[in-house]
């Protein structure tokens, strides 16, 4: 077995050492610099550029203004393009715009011979602009009179979609009824990916080659033909390793202007670096959404009737758009079902940042909502937060009607006691009842859900090609990228797996060229190793095929009676081994009477989905009057199915839950209210937690097979992330008493909290 | 890449004041954290550069005489938390510039470069102020020596003037003799950040260990320069070591404390923390000391 075996990376000495070749090393030494001029206001429109000062300055080669790009829009999101033209993306976004929606948008390019000489013309360029007023929260656009973004989209809302179940009003009449009800709030936060994005583009014969840091090549040659108006195939997009992505990536983001800027000056090589300033603030961030939501239960803890309202911040432009809030909003009658369910999600235009994919798609603000108000509703009604979990959600068996997702095994239970034994749960619940000192300490719990890729919303399909060398080894290539996660090491054990040959015998084609890579939308929903996994089972069984044929030409042993095993053909009814798939392969080559090249490649559409669940549990002291929370200890327990690779999925745990650290209790984007500038836009006023704020992070598994995935796996990117905050602030809740309704978490929040529950004088008392 | 205009390497102090007096717009360079975060953001682009980097006479920890600490100007954050004059007398500055920024940080950053940046939040400041630090400043004319509250004029602004360079840090022997000092540093996370407000208190008590003979408490981040809290300071002198005397210390600094509101704290916020560090700060400083509560 190849598979469910830690394998070391293969990419792990490149980049240790420095030899794995990135966007910037790859770019050629004579590129010209491009920099973005952005808007120095939130609301208004561009009068006029005055670039005269600024072509003086030695070293500009040009200046492109808002005015002189096409005026087409186009959308960005990373996701498959949708034929259907009612549900296409929303193309609301030029390549420059003279509409400023946010502060910060793009107005004007320069092109330079360096980079000092570009920021210096930036400093040089007047630009006049006509001021409106701005909005930068959800609500407050909502209302009649707020400047509207966009036309066609009134008071804002970019989509409200609504979900209901029974009927809510009639049943929360029902006498005795207790209700719960809280608003939870999640902060705009950025992946903060190592690498910056960055690309470079240049002309040959007629076509535009684009070099990008991004997650979903063969998206963004779609989505470059679209903004530029070409022929797509005019478009090669080729992505080298790439420093994370986290979902950022996963749109569109500078290729079509840094392709229209080549286009300016013949070509010639132009480099586009965004500095992490611009990365914070002209990428993509996560979605803010601020979650209502109303339990109505009996005594006994049943669950009658539930209503949610979730309003997320879209930002500036639409990118994803409302899949973010919708997504979220599917969950709520899955996790914990009730027969009367009443949900509304609006999705809604602010004059800020744009929001589109980060790591989870919606589900860390859902379950932030979601499982702070199950532990508000143990805590107003006694009940013990993991008993009631047991009791109330997901029940095994359960199918979803939509994804025809089935809940196959008792995984809730599965994972929430491995934690409870690793973490002491039971008897620190205990310990941390009636402390009265001003250090407390509290243990919580969350769960989470979550599925795997994108069906039946979007189109599944993942293409495969696989080419066997003179020595019997193979090139494989996928679409689907590898982003940091270690997917092209998890390709290589499954393509080894499948085709009965060693591990060091597979070569995975790490970058994807849409000129050469077979197609694929990306990574991005968790889905890698799920949508990949069957595209190499079957083009490895392809191959198979075609290679025992030949084997079957060369020793005229029957094809049922042959097998490859540790990379020999080997007769199965005695075990003999007959030769090495090196001497069948060097012999397909220059054989005088049956040459051949053994290749296969193949599509799989894939029309399933899976449920990924698990848990998070956490640890907490919190030191109330310096207003801190330290976390102490914390385990995420996850059924992804079967493990291809452990050592990398408990690596891809641990950043997930270090994200959710962040997301809990120091990550937020902040705005200036009286100007809508961004505040904190660096990673020293930004506060990703560091080295020192993380206790060891705990990644457990149960391994319950998939029964759709050929390998029995399924989605562990984006969940890790997905229950950590809540878990944390279930945690607090249980050290204070106090509930939090905002994240993060900052002593900032706390000093308001704390304040309000008068826990300070309770303890100077 | 960065804008600059031209950088001038020193081989002296001599030669670095003669380039200071030729070139009076230019920016001293020594460990150069503070200086090409501002290069990078613009706000000194075409500037010109005397870089002091390479004098190493301006590096270490060393004794006077008459029981001065002197540490030179360009020593680094690193090496003051490992010198051993530093663990023996004044063992907190060591521990407060530790809590600069991450290790490469405190390998490249001076503690001359420190004060010279003229911040509130300097990790080295509260504590140098809470032990009554001089600064030698060196120029053509010669050497002065100024206490560190001259030092300081408002934010952003030091006490150097044309043609000079600072060169030294000096704490003289009745600041330090029969003082423990505790500092704490709140900030937002545990590594890599710049103080919301900073603490240091230092402590001397009677030989008995009841009384309080003397207390100095320092911040930062509680007005626009690092600043020292007297009224505070001159209500538990000669006061009984006890929770009570820690207390009344503690409530006391909101009398001197003028810490603002803005979008990084508000200003409840920062004396409500200012109180909590005073007392915790003095606490621990009385236990260092021998002191029990």
């Amino acid at each position: 077995m190849v598979v469910g075996k830690s394998y070391k990376r293969i990419d792990a000495y490149d980049k240790v050492t420095g030899r794995a070749k990135y966007t910037d090393d790859l770019c050629g030494k004579d590129a010209l610099f491009a920099r973005i001029l952005h808007s120095t206001i939130a609301n208004g429109v561009v009068k006029s550029i005055d670039t005269g000062e600024a072509e003086k300055i030695p070293g500009v080669v040009k200046i492109v203004t808002c005015f002189d790009v096409p005026k087409h829009c186009f959308p960005t999101a990373g996701h498959p393009w949708c034929r259907d033209q009612e549900h296409q993306d929303v193309a609301d976004r030029m390549l420059l715009t003279d509409r400023v929606r946010y502060y910060g948008d793009d107005v004007a390019a320069v092109i330079a011979e360096d980079e000092v000489s570009a920021v210096r013309a930036l400093r040089a360029i007047k630009v006049e602009y006509e001021e409106r007023p701005f909005v930068l929260d959800v609500m407050e656009a909502m209302k009649e009179g707020a400047d509207q973004l966009h036309e066609d989209y009134p008071n804002n809302i970019l989509k409200h979609t609504m979900l209901r179940r029974g009927d809510y009003e009639n049943a929360i009449k029902e006498p005795g009824l207790i209700k719960v009800e809280g608003w939870y709030d999640t902060p705009m936060v950025q992946h903060c990916h190592i690498e910056n994005f960055i690309c470079y583009a240049y002309m040959e014969t007629d076509r535009i080659h684009v070099v990008s840091s991004t997650q979903i090549p063969h998206i963004v040659r779609r989505v470059v033909g679209q903004a530029l108006g070409c022929h797509w195939g005019k478009i090669r997009v080729v992505k080298p390793y790439i420093g994370g992505g986290f979902g950022n990536k996963q749109d569109a983001l500078y290729e079509p202007l840094c392709a229209f800027l080549t286009t300016q000056v013949g070509g010639r090589l132009v480099k586009l670096d965004v500095p992490r300033e611009e990365t914070f603030v002209n990428n993509r961030v996560r979605h803010s959404i601020r979650s209502h939501i109303i339990t109505h239960l009996r005594p006994d803890g049943t669950i009658v009737a539930r209503k949610l309202e979730a309003y997320s911040d879209q930002g500036a432009y639409a990118s994803h758009g409302h899949s973010i809030a919708a997504k979220g909003m599917g969950c709520f009658p899955q996790l914990y079902p009730c027969p009367n369910v009443e949900a509304d999600s609006y999705t809604i235009f602010t004059n800020k940042p744009v929001s589109g994919a980060m790591r989870g798609y919606g589900i860390p603000q859902a379950m932030f909502a979601v499982e702070s108000h199950t532990d508000d509703i143990c805590s107003r009604m006694g009940f013990d937060p993991v008993q009631f979990r047991r009791e109330h959600l997901m029940p095994v068996g359960y199918v979803d009607g939509f994804s025809k997702n089935e809940n196959y095994y008792d995984s809730f239970n599965q994972c929430m006691d491995k934690a409870i034994k690793y973490i002491d749960y039971d008897r620190k619940r205990k310990e941390y009842q009636n402390q009265t000192g001003p250090v407390r300490r509290g243990i919580g719990m969350s769960v989470f859900w979550y599925n795997t890729a994108v069906w039946p919303i979007s189109l599944e399909t993942s293409s495969c090609r696989m080419v066997m060398n003179q020595d019997g080894s193979v090139q494989v290539q996928l679409g689907e990228t590898e982003i940091g996660q270690g997917a092209d090491t998890v390709y290589a054990q499954m393509t080894a797996e499948v085709l009965g040959i060693p591990f060091e015998m597979v070569h995975v084609m790490t970058n994807q060229d849409t000129d050469i890579t077979p197609f694929g939308t990306g990574a991005y929903a968790s889905r890698q190793t799920y949508t990949a996994g069957f595209s190499i089972h079957q083009t490895g069984t392809l191959l198979k095929e075609r290679v025992l044929k030949y084997a079957h030409d060369l020793t005229r042993m029957p094809v049922a009676n042959l097998d490859i095993c540790e990379g020999n053909i080997v007769r199965t009814s005695d075990g003999r081994v007959l030769m090495s798939l090196g001497e069948l392969a060097e012999t397909a080559l220059y054989s005088l009477e049956n040459s051949q090249h053994l290749t296969a490649e193949s599509t799989a559409q894939i029309k399933t989905n899976a449920y990924s669940f698990g848990c998070s549990f956490a640890e907490v002291e919190v030191d109330i009057p310096m207003c801190k929370v330290k976390l102490l200890n914390i385990v995420n327990v996850h059924d992804c199915g079967n493990l291809i690779n452990p050592a990398l999925a408990e690596a891809q745990v641990h950043g997930g839950m270090s994200m959710g650290i962040g997301f809990a209790l120091s990550e937020q984007l902040l705005f200036d209210e009286k100007t809508g500038r961004p505040l904190n836009n660096n990673l020293l006023d930004y506060k990703l937690s560091t080295f020192m704020d993380h206790p060891h992070l705990e990644a457990q598994f149960v391994e319950n097979p998939e029964p759709t995935s050929p390998f029995g796996t399924k989605a562990l990117g984006e969940p890790p992330v997905c229950p950590v905050a809540p878990a944390i602030r279930n945690a607090v809740l249980n050290a204070t008493g106090v509930p939090m309704y905002r994240i993060p978490m900052t002593p900032h929040q706390l000093f308001e909290r704390f304040s309000e529950e008068h826990l300070f004088e309770e303890v100077d008392g | 890449m960065y804008d600059f205009k031209a950088l001038y390497e020193a081989r002296s102090v001599a030669h670095a004041a003669e380039l200071l007096t030729e070139h009076p717009q230019a920016v001293i360079l020594a460990g150069g954290s503070d200086v090409l975060i501002k290069m990078r953001e613009g706000k000194l682009a075409g500037v010109e550069l005397v870089s002091i980097y390479g004098l190493d006479e301006l590096r270490g920890v060393s004794m006077e005489e008459d029981g001065t600490l002197r540490i030179g100007s360009l020593t680094s954050f690193s090496h003051i938390t490992k010198d051993p004059l530093i663990q023996k007398y004044i063992n907190v500055l060591g521990e407060a510039v530790d809590m600069v920024g991450g290790p490469q940080i405190r390998n490249i950053g001076t503690i001359g470069g420190n004060t010279c940046n003229g911040v509130t939040s300097a990790d080295s400041a509260s504590t140098l102020f809470a032990w009554d630090a001089k600064i030698e400043i060196t120029g053509l004319e010669g050497v002065r020596v100024i206490p560190i509250q001259d030092f300081y004029i408002k934010a952003g602004k030091v006490d150097i003037r044309a043609g000079e360079l600072q060169t030294a840090i000096l704490i003289p022997r009745e600041s330090y003799e029969g003082y423990k000092g505790n500092y704490i540093k709140y900030a937002m996370r545990n590594a890599m950040d710049i103080a919301t407000t900073g603490c240091s208190v230092n402590v001397k008590l009677s030989e008995n260990k009841s009384t309080i003979i003397d207390a100095r408490i320092a911040y930062g981040v509680a007005g626009p320069i690092p600043m020292r809290v007297p009224t505070a300071e001159a209500a538990v002198k000669n006061q009984p070591v006890s929770k009570e005397t820690v207390k009344l210390f503690a409530d006391a600094v909101l009398a001197d404390i003028n810490p603002r509101t803005s979008w990084r704290a508000t200003k409840e916020f920062r004396q409500h923390i200012a109180v909590v560090l005073a007392d915790r700060a003095m606490t621990e400083a009385i236990r260092l000391s021998g002191g029990e509560l």
